[in-house]
């Protein structure tokens, strides 16, 4: 009686290797059977991924920059942050970091993309369905939650080294702002609006393209800003397996100690950060202006 | 004389979760505090009949909770009922498919709501013309037919403008213009200008009144306030907790109120203001023509009170728009309607 409550009543050792060893062959059978039928399935994702890192690193670097700063023009309408983005990257380039800053752009330009890609249209299966919204929460859950180490092992596994378990890695984390974000920005929608959409006879789909997305874009746009700011936070996790860009020398800063390169990539990387969140919200603040009656 | 337009009959509504058997409770006699305490339900409405004439306006009124607004939203069923039918045009909405449900809410019927519901991302223009997308109407097509309605009810110059911009007042004068855009020959009006300020919704209702005048639409009208429903309503059905109390012009119910309820409600009411001459009048049988004075038909007491207590008629003739004779009204009659 003392023993059982003074120690747990684990299973034994035997039994728990057993599990063990028993989940894990079967996922490595699993791995072996369709590793690469999975791995197909990504090759135009590889493809375009590698595709626009080429483009950034091998085109002249004037034309890039100047390619960003329009981008970056356009989005914000903000004269200030332009050339606070200029002179960050003119920054980056100087201290010898422009091919992994390119690199790193790529990547999550890509991820980014996929998420939204992904992650709109299953927030709006949420949103419209209450038995998919009891399924998709828990997972978004795990998602966010589960250490990112712990499902970089099946996607290794899985995938091996590279950049397609590194993107894999970075959109799971990514992505579930952006799902929860559509999912509430379409359930906040008024109501009332929804009804007079009804009344004057709009079929779902018109009432989901002309009204519940365009009235939760703005909520949609946070959760885009978020899903960048965490795939950019993961570039450091996901170049342990191989993918390349800032996270790379980061983590050779780490296990080398060299504290000044640590810091030099990690202010790129913060870099980087500042300019895709100061883009992203003032161009989503932009397109819900007309709601707060500030343009006249 | 004119057409039965809508026709409701026998409609219930009850909110909870097994409404069926709610409903069987309800027919049997249990009121609405009893079927929320001992069933947990609630009951919207009980037992509705009303006929609405074609090229009139009906409005329904009642305090909030009275179930009006679960009312109208039966007539393009937004809400389903738990029982009964509304027949419009011959034909059973509550029987209709998804598709001509949505057919029949494009082409047939329009409606206002209290908060606008406007589209904030889209401009004044956009938002007309949401009725003429829905219908995939050709977009050429679309803006002439947008740009008139909004020049109708004063908008002119701010078609692209966008919602927030806009006063309640002026907001609702495009939620009129997005519904008359749509071309439907039954507009429902859910409190479309409660929100506004007194003298704002007056204006809106000189304008749907004058619109009316020419447009003939039927027009189903939900408000709270009895000065708005005697002023718009050709005819008044008075809800209260989910039962039609009266129903009938407005003349009726200030003159003869069917329930104490509806006694509460119109005892303060200003006569002279919303009786007209027609509504006293009473058949012509040879009356004397000296000294009468002639009031129109339409003439509310107020408009001519005035002149009968100077000029001591001996009795009214009441005339049409063709100038015809049409009643007369003795001035004995008129001093029993004022002092109620």
């Amino acid at each position: 009686m003392e023993d059982f409550l003074s120690e747990f009543p684990e299973l034994s050792r035997e039994t728990l290797r057993f599990i063990k060893k028993g989940f894990d062959a079967s996922y490595r059978a699993f791995s072996r059977e369709y590793g690469d039928t999975i791995e197909a399935v990504f090759d135009p994702v590889l493809y375009f991924l590698v595709w626009f890192e080429k483009l950034l690193q091998n085109s002249p670097w004037p034309i890039v920059l100047i390619c960003f700063l329009a981008v970056i023009y356009f989005g914000s309408r903000k004269i200030s942050v332009t050339i606070g983005s200029l002179f960050a990257f003119l920054l980056i380039g100087i201290f010898g970091m422009w091919e992994d800053t390119m690199s790193t752009v790529s990547i999550i330009g890509v991820c980014t993309m996929l998420s939204i890609g992904i992650g709109i249209p299953v927030g709006v299966l949420m949103a419209k369905s209450e038995r998919a919204q009891r399924i998709c929460t828990p997972i978004l859950d795990v998602m966010q939650t589960m250490p990112s180490f712990v499902y970089l092992i099946p996607v290794v596994m899985l995938l091996g080294i590279g950049k397609i378990p590194g993107l894999l890695a970075v959109v799971i984390y990514a992505i579930p702002p952006i799902i929860r974000l559509t999912n509430l920005g379409i359930r906040e929608v008024d109501k009332e609006v929804l009804e007079a959409a009804d009344a004057f006879g709009a079929n779902p789909r018109q009432k989901l393209f002309q009204v519940q997305l365009p009235l939760a874009l703005p909520t949609i746009f946070a959760g885009i800003n978020q899903t960048i700011m965490m795939a950019l936070a993961m570039v450091v996790i996901a170049s342990m397996i191989g993918v390349k860009g800032l996270g790379q020398p980061v983590l050779k800063a780490i296990t080398n100690q060299y504290f000044a390169m640590g810091l030099f990539n990690g202010l790129a990387i913060v870099a980087l950060a500042i300019i895709f969140d100061r883009v992203s919200q003032s161009f989503g603040h932009r397109i819900q202006q007309h709601r707060s009656g500030s343009r006249e | 004389m004119s057409e039965i337009k809508i026709q409701i009959k026998n409609l219930y509504k009850i909110f909870g979760k097994n409404p069926k058997s709610a409903l069987e409770q309800v027919k049997d006699g249990v009121n609405k505090d009893e079927l929320l305490e001992k069933h947990n339900h609630v009951l919207g409405l009980k037992d509705i009949n009303l006929d609405i004439k074609e090229k009139s306006i009906q409005v329904v009124m009642g305090l909030s909770g009275s179930g009006k607004s679960t009312l109208i939203r039966h007539i393009n069923r937004l809400i389903e009922p738990t029982d009964g039918s509304v027949i419009v045009d011959g034909e059973d909405v509550l029987k209709m498919s998804d598709e001509s449900l949505r057919d029949f809410r494009r082409k047939k019927t329009a409606m206002v709501f209290q908060r606008f519901a406007l589209l904030p991302h889209k401009t004044v223009l956009e938002n007309t013309m949401f009725g003429l997308h829905i219908q995939k109407v050709d977009e050429k097509e679309a803006n002439t037919r947008a740009r008139r309605w909004i020049d109708r009810v004063g908008l002119s110059g701010y078609e692209e403008k966008y919602p927030q911009h806009l006063s309640g007042g002026m907001q609702q004068r495009v939620g009129l213009a997005r519904a008359l855009t749509n071309d439907g020959e039954i507009l429902l009006m859910d409190e479309a200008f409660s929100a506004l300020d007194p003298l704002i919704r007056k204006d809106m209702q000189d304008i749907l009144l004058e619109l009316q005048d020419e447009l003939h639409k039927t027009v189903v009208f939900i408000t709270h306030d009895l000065d708005e429903a005697l002023k718009i309503g050709d005819r008044i059905a008075i809800l209260k907790d989910g039962i039609m109390d009266q129903e009938g012009i407005p003349a009726d119910i200030l003159l003869s109120p069917k329930t104490q309820y509806v006694k509460d409600f119109v005892e303060d009411v200003n006569r002279a203001r919303v009786i007209k001459a027609k509504h006293i009048m009473s058949e012509l049988n040879g009356q004397d023509r000296d000294n009468a004075m002639v009031v129109d038909q339409d003439d509310f007491i107020d408009r001519f009170i005035d002149k009968v207590i100077s000029d001591k008629p001996s009795c009214l003739i009441v005339k049409n728009k063709n100038n015809d004779e049409i009643g007369y009204l003795s001035t004995k009659r008129l001093s029993e309607i004022l002092k109620r």
